[in-house]
C-alpha cells in the first residue's frame, strides 16, 4: 500500500497536500484498493464555494460500494479535477498525483489538527487489517 | 463447453408467425386509427410452441432454491414448503374481490386477524399491520410512525436518525425518504454497537436509531440493552430491522430488548417466495406508544363470538395513522403462505427454526474458519462473514471465490456486504439445509481455497462451467448503454 510522506490523511481515507495557502485533496491508495474498480465520481461542490472542514464534497462509486468524500480541511474551492469525473479509473491507477479531486485555498493557512501524518496513517491502516 | 446458445426471443421471430387463428369475422371491422400506429415497435412474432420452448430452455438455466443451496447472506433463502403454495391457491382465497362486503369474507379477515396476532406475539409487541408490500416499505412505515409520533409531540427538532455501520443498506435510504439526516454509529472490535460513539450522538436532536438484530455480521449485539436505553433516555425511539428475525424466533422478544417498532420480511423468515417467485410482505409490529400510527387497514374483532355464532371481524385504520401505503390489504396470498407456514410449524417448531438456523451457520463457520479468514471470530447466530484476504494469495478477492462457487453448482453468497468487512463473503445456510449439503459446500469451499494458492487463474477466470462466463462489471458500469 502506497502512503506518501508529504501528505496528511483523514480517518475517512482522504489525503491532503498542503503547500502554503494551497491545498490539494483526494482519496488514499488504501481507499481506492478497498473500493476496487471505481466507475463513477461525483463532485457536488463548485469552484468558488467556501467549504468547512468535514463537509461532504461528493462521492465515489465502485463495482463494490459507494463512499462519500469529505474535505479534511477548510477552504475555498479553486479547482476541480474534471479528468477524474470523465475517467474515474484514474483514481485507481494514480490516486495521489493525477487522481487529485479538489484544490482549495485558504489565506489563513490550513489547520491540520486531527489529521494523521504518513506514519500515523500507516499504523491506522495496519490496525484496521 | 458452454451451453449459452439460446437466442433472444427477438432473434427467433419471423414475420407473420403467431400463436392463434381467429375465425372469419361476421361483424364489420373498423380501421385501426392511423395516428396510434407505430412503425418503430418490433414485437417478436412466434408460434405458441416457439415461445414455450424458448422460456422453458431459459428457465432450465435458472438457479433457485428448489435446485440447490442458496447461501445468500441476509436473504434467508430457505426452502419454501409446497403446502403453502397449495393453501394460497384455494378458491376461497383466490376468488375473493377486495371490495366484497366484509360479512362475505370473514374467513380471509380471520386469517389477517390471527396473523397480526401471531406476528405481534413473536416479537412481543401489541399491534401489527400486514399492509406493507415488502421489507423496504415496512421500514418506511416504521420510521414514518416514529416521525409521526415526534410530530404529534411537537418534537420538531428531532431530525437525526442513527444507523450502525453494520446495519442493512436500506436503513439509510429509509431514513432519508422520511426526511431524516442519517448519522452512522461505529461498530466495536467485537462487532457490537460502539457505545462510546453512540453516547456522543445521543442528544435532543435524536429522532431514533435503526438497529438490525442480529446485525449483518450475524452477531447478537451484546450491548443491545444499553444501546436502546441510551437512545430512549435522550428521547429517541428504536426501530428494529427484522430482516434477520429467523435467528430470534421463539428465543427473544424485540420488545424486551428495548425496540419500539419493527418489520418482518415474510418472504425471508416465514418462507414465502422471494423476488420473481412472488411479491414480498413487510408486516410492521409495534408497542402501545406507536400503535395509533400504524398504516391501515387493520383487522379487528368487532363482535366476540358465542357458543353458536363465530366472532365477527372488520377493518379499521388507527386514529393517527400514517395513512394507506398500498391498495387494499397488502399482498394477501403471500400472507396466506406465511400463515400456513406458521400454523404448520407451531410455536415449538418456530423455535427449532431459529435453533437449526444458528446450528447450521455455526457448523459452517467452524469448518470454514480453518481455511478462510474470519474477522469477527465469535459464535454467530444465523449467518457469518468471511474476509477473503489471504497473505499467500493476495490477488484473490471475495468476488473470485463467489464466482468460482458457481462452477460447483452453488448460488454465490452475498459479497461486499456488510461494508465494514472489505472483502466480505456473507454466508447464511438457513435451517432447511441438512448436514450432507453443508459438508458438500465445505468441501467445495476448501477446494477453492486450495486453488487460490495453486491455480489462482481458475478463480480469476471463474465461472467457467456456467452458460456465460464472468461479466465485465466495470465496463457495464462505466459504459452505460441505455438504448437499443
Amino acid at each position: 500500500m502506497k502512503i506518501l510522506d508529504n501528505l496528511f490523511y483523514s480517518k475517512n481515507d482522504e489525503w491532503v497536500k498542503i503547500e502554503g495557502n494551497k491545498a490539494t485533496l483526494g482519496i488514499s491508495d488504501y481507499a481506492q484498493d478497498a473500493l476496487s474498480d471505481i466507475v463513477f465520481v461525483d463532485i457536488s461542490v463548485s469552484v468558488g464555494e467556501e467549504l468547512v472542514s468535514q463537509q461532504n464534497i461528493g462521492s465515489v462509486e465502485s463495482v463494490k460500494a459507494a463512499a462519500d468524500i469529505y474535505t479534511p480541511v477548510e477552504g475555498k474551492v479553486t479547482a476541480i479535477n474534471q479528468a477524474m469525473i470523465d475517467n474515474p479509473e484514474g483514481l485507481n491507477s494514480d490516486p495521489y498525483d493525477k487522481g487529485w479531486l479538489l484544490e482549495l485555498s485558504n489565506d489563513a493557512g490550513f489547520d491540520t489538527e486531527g489529521l494523521m501524518d504518513a506514519a500515523a496513517y500507516k499504523k491506522y491502516i495496519d490496525e484496521r487489517g | 463447453m458452454r451451453n449459452n446458445s439460446e437466442p433472444t426471443i427477438f432473434d427467433l421471430s419471423s414475420v407473420g408467425r403467431n400463436g392463434y387463428q381467429l375465425p372469419e369475422s361476421d361483424v364489420r371491422g373498423s380501421e385501426f386509427p392511423t395516428e396510434f400506429a407505430r412503425e418503430d415497435l418490433a414485437f417478436p412474432e412466434l408460434s405458441e410452441q416457439d415461445v414455450v420452448r424458448h422460456y422453458s430452455r431459459l428457465s432450465a438455466l435458472n438457479y433457485h432454491v428448489d435446485k440447490g443451496l442458496y447461501p445468500l447472506g441476509s436473504c434467508t433463502m430457505k426452502y419454501n414448503p409446497k403446502i403453502s403454495e397449495k393453501t394460497a391457491r384455494l378458491d376461497g382465497f383466490t376468488q375473493l374481490h377486495p371490495l366484497q362486503p366484509t360479512e362475505t369474507v370473514q374467513g380471509a379477515l380471520f386469517l389477517i386477524y390471527d396473523l397480526q396476532h401471531i406476528l405481534s406475539e413473536i416479537s412481543g409487541f401489541t399491534a401489527c399491520s400486514l399492509v406493507p408490500a415488502a421489507g423496504a416499505q415496512g421500514e418506511f412505515c416504521g420510521v414514518k410512525m416514529i416521525a409521526a409520533h415526534h410530530a404529534y409531540k411537537k418534537q420538531h427538532q428531532r431530525k437525526v436518525m442513527l444507523i450502525p455501520d453494520s446495519a442493512h443498506g436500506t436503513n439509510p435510504a429509509t431514513s432519508a425518504m422520511c426526511g431524516y439526516e442519517c448519522m452512522p454509529v461505529k461498530t466495536d472490535s467485537r462487532g457490537n454497537i460502539d457505545l462510546e460513539d453512540l453516547a456522543s450522538k445521543c442528544n435532543k436532536e435524536l429522532a431514533g436509531i435503526m438497529i438490525t438484530l442480529p446485525n449483518t455480521l450475524g452477531l447478537f449485539d451484546e450491548n443491545i440493552l444499553k444501546a436502546t436505553a441510551m437512545v430512549h433516555k435522550s428521547g429517541g425511539l428504536v426501530y428494529g430491522d427484522g430482516a434477520n428475525m429467523n435467528a430470534l424466533l421463539g428465543i427473544a422478544w424485540l420488545s424486551d430488548l428495548g425496540f419500539d417498532v419493527m418489520h418482518y420480511n415474510l418472504h425471508k423468515t416465514f418462507s414465502t417466495p422471494h423476488g420473481g417467485g412472488g411479491p414480498g410482505a413487510g408486516a410492521v409490529c409495534c408497542n402501545r406508544l406507536l400503535e395509533p400510527y400504524l398504516p391501515g387497514p387493520i383487522c379487528e374483532m368487532i363482535e366476540e363470538g358465542t357458543k353458536d355464532e363465530p366472532p365477527f371481524y372488520g377493518l379499521y385504520s388507527p386514529e393517527r395513522t400514517i395513512g394507506m401505503v398500498k391498495a387494499f390489504y397488502g399482498h394477501f396470498t403471500v400472507l396466506v403462505r406465511a400463515y400456513t407456514y406458521l400454523r404448520v410449524l407451531g410455536a415449538n417448531g418456530l423455535r427449532r427454526v431459529a435453533e437449526y438456523a444458528a446450528l447450521n451457520a455455526n457448523y459452517l463457520m467452524q469448518a470454514l474458519k480453518k481455511t478462510y479468514p474470519l474477522p469477527y471470530d465469535r459464535t454467530c447466530i444465523h449467518e457469518f462473514v468471511l474476509d477473503i484476504k489471504w497473505e499467500d494469495a493476495p490477488d484473490i478477492r471475495a468476488l473470485d471465490v463467489a464466482k468460482r462457487l458457481m462452477d460447483f453448482g452453488y448460488h454465490p453468497p452475498t459479497n461486499y456486504f456488510p461494508l465494514i468487512v472489505h472483502e466480505s463473503l456473507m454466508i447464511e445456510p438457513t435451517e432447511t439445509e441438512n448436514k450432507r449439503t453443508l459438508d458438500e459446500f465445505i468441501e467445495a469451499m476448501n477446494s477453492i481455497a486450495e486453488d487460490a494458492r495453486h491455480a489462482p487463474e481458475m478463480l480469476r477466470k471463474a465461472p467457467s462451467e456456467t452458460p456465460f462466463g464472468r461479466m465485465d462489471e466495470v465496463k457495464a458500469a462505466r459504459d452505460l448503454k441505455l438504448t437499443a
